[in-house]
């Protein structure tokens, strides 16, 4: 377990040494690179001068991955709920003379005030608008973090599965101390591999329901023009899920990276592993919290 | 430092909340109405350039019988008053060599066509469906459609409904001037005598209580895509 973690966490320490570290103070104790204290265990947080709090400011977000996370932000909030307002036009899906499987509210609408354009055809006018900035917006994040290597901080390891068990067991308090991290913990970063797939899906599906004549071949790949809209719906519900999840956890767990993502710069004194933070737990950093992650390791 | 970025936080996350807010369940603010136009018009385009007429659709499972929703926006289901209005007649129109002037009768001499086939509605529901009925091609072909023709408006006797669509699509060979819908005369709540009929549009496009068939060098709009659905609505 030890080991495969240091193993990863040594691949985590190679990718953020490209990016720029800036120190705000220059101090005399080790931890002068913030990746390098979590990277290696026990090196850093020896004396206990080093669990003073240091003002170490790194460069996390590129300023390409802030605009298109912030138009994502926007494109999929219309996206949905204009979405939603086509939806509450026909709010179930079964066709015509037959009954559907697998939706269980089928014939319920969605309340209006989640809902975007108005009526039928603002909300499809706005809808087909906005999927254009949404495709071009995604595929610019997702050429740039190819380009650029970011999506080395994404993709699942090998033992990624193990650590997210490990940050669930943190985050019910069966296990004392904050796992190691890099950039984002396990969990985080399977949300945000997750959400670009889903993204997909959901592009597709879109594009089967829209063309099911002239692009029948991706219509039938879905199983059909029922089974189509179905899953544009069903990837709709994940996306908005794991959003609702991701805005959560940043207010509960680590609100200092919220202005990481404005200003693209992170105060890695607030990091959510030396806060040793669970949810709604050590918001504010504070010696005892890092104290008690230093007896746990 | 840290209060300023706080309250800009704070002042940032209230406007976009309330603007929001605001925007729920409108159509926007009105600076956004030209791009929404010019947004219609470049999906216009690419739908056109995804257009193919050997996509032909298949519809599958169980028929919609009765199930099919009966659509018209007169009061009450808009029936031909023969001793008011005589017989009924479609008329072939416009940009043609010769107008041409056809009885049901006439019509049901035709070369016709069976095709089992979903109806696409803009609400988001399907029905699978079988028509019986002449292809527009075939009575463009008829009346010798002139070179200028670009459009062609079907219109009704259902209180002025009416809807223009492009040449490409009026001559693909699943779009049916239809007088029969699953081995029966077609009802008046489903636009007796005779309506147009194609899986490669939505619905709405689709003129039921046909009076007219105008081809033009222009184009007429619609009833529902005046109002603001899209014109074109191919799928």
């Amino acid at each position: 377990m030890e080991v495969r973690k240091r193993e990863g966490n040594g691949r985590e320490e190679k990718n953020n040494q490209e990016t720029d570290v800036e120190k705000e103070q220059t101090e005399a104790i080790e931890p002068s690179h913030p990746d390098k204290a979590t990277a290696e265990p026990g090196s850093s947080h020896k004396s206990s001068e080093a669990l003073m709090p240091q003002n170490l400011i790194s460069r996390r977000h590129h300023w390409v991955v802030r605009v298109t996370h912030w138009v994502n932000a926007f494109a999929l909030t219309i996206m949905v709920a204009s979405g939603l307002r086509i939806f509450n036009a026909y709010p179930m899906f079964a066709r015509r003379g037959e009954t559907f499987c697998c939706y269980p509210f089928e014939g319920t609408r969605i309340p209006e005030w989640l809902t975007f354009g108005g009526w039928l055809a603002g909300a499809r006018n706005w809808h087909f608008a906005m999927m254009w900035l949404l495709v071009l917006n995604g595929l610019v994040y997702l050429g740039f973090i190819y380009l650029h290597g970011e999506w080395r901080d994404l993709t699942p390891r090998r033992g990624d599965s193990g650590d997210a068990w490990e940050m669930f067991k943190f985050y019910l308090f069966v296990r004392k101390g904050h796992p190691r991290q890099g950039k984002h913990n396990t969990l985080q970063k399977l949300t945000y591999f997750t959400m670009p797939l889903i993204g997909i899906v959901a592009v597709l599906t879109g594009i089967a329901i829209w063309k099911p004549v002239q692009l029948g071949f991706l219509t039938n790949l879905f199983g059909g023009y029922v089974w189509a809209r179905y899953w544009h719906f069903m990837a709709m519900v994940a996306l908005v899920a794991l959003s609702l999840a991701h805005v959560i956890m940043v207010f509960a767990v680590d609100p200092y990276s919220l202005l990481s993502m404005i200003t693209g710069r992170y105060n890695e004194k607030y990091s959510p592993e030396r806060r040793n933070a669970r949810p709604f737990y050590n918001l504010l950093p504070s010696q005892d919290s890092i104290i008690s992650e230093e007896k746990e390791i | 430092m840290k209060i300023d970025r706080r309250r800009f936080i704070y002042l940032s996350g209230a406007s976009i909340s309330a603007a929001l807010l605001s925007a729920c369940d409108s159509e926007g603010p009105d600076f956004t109405r030209g791009l929404i136009r010019f947004a219609q018009r470049q999906n216009e385009k690419v739908e056109r350039a995804l257009f193919r007429h050997r996509a032909i659709d298949i519809g599958r499972g169980r028929l919609a019988g009765n199930a099919l929703p009966q659509y018209y926006i007169s009061d009450t289901v808009p029936i031909w008053d023969e001793s008011a209005l005589g017989k009924w007649t479609l008329e072939i129109t416009g940009s043609v060599r010769q107008t041409l002037r056809l009885t049901l009768e006439d019509l049901m001499k035709l070369p016709a066509i069976t095709q089992r086939v979903n109806h696409y509605c803009v609400e988001g529901w399907t029905a699978a469906t079988e028509w019986t009925g002449v292809r527009v091609s075939h009575l463009a072909k008829m009346a010798g459609v002139q070179p200028d023709a670009e459009y062609v408006d079907f219109k009704s006797f259902d209180s002025g409904y009416h809807e223009s669509w492009d040449m490409e699509s009026a001559m693909h060979p699943q779009t049916l001037v239809v007088f029969g819908r699953e081995g029966r005369l077609l009802e008046p709540g489903h636009g007796a005598p005779a309506r147009i009929h194609s899986p490669i549009k939505l619905g709405y496009k689709s003129t039921k209580y046909l009076t007219q068939i105008v081809f033009l060098p222009y184009r007429t709009g619609g009833y529902w895509s005046d109002q603001g659905y899209d014109w074109y609505a191919g799928t």
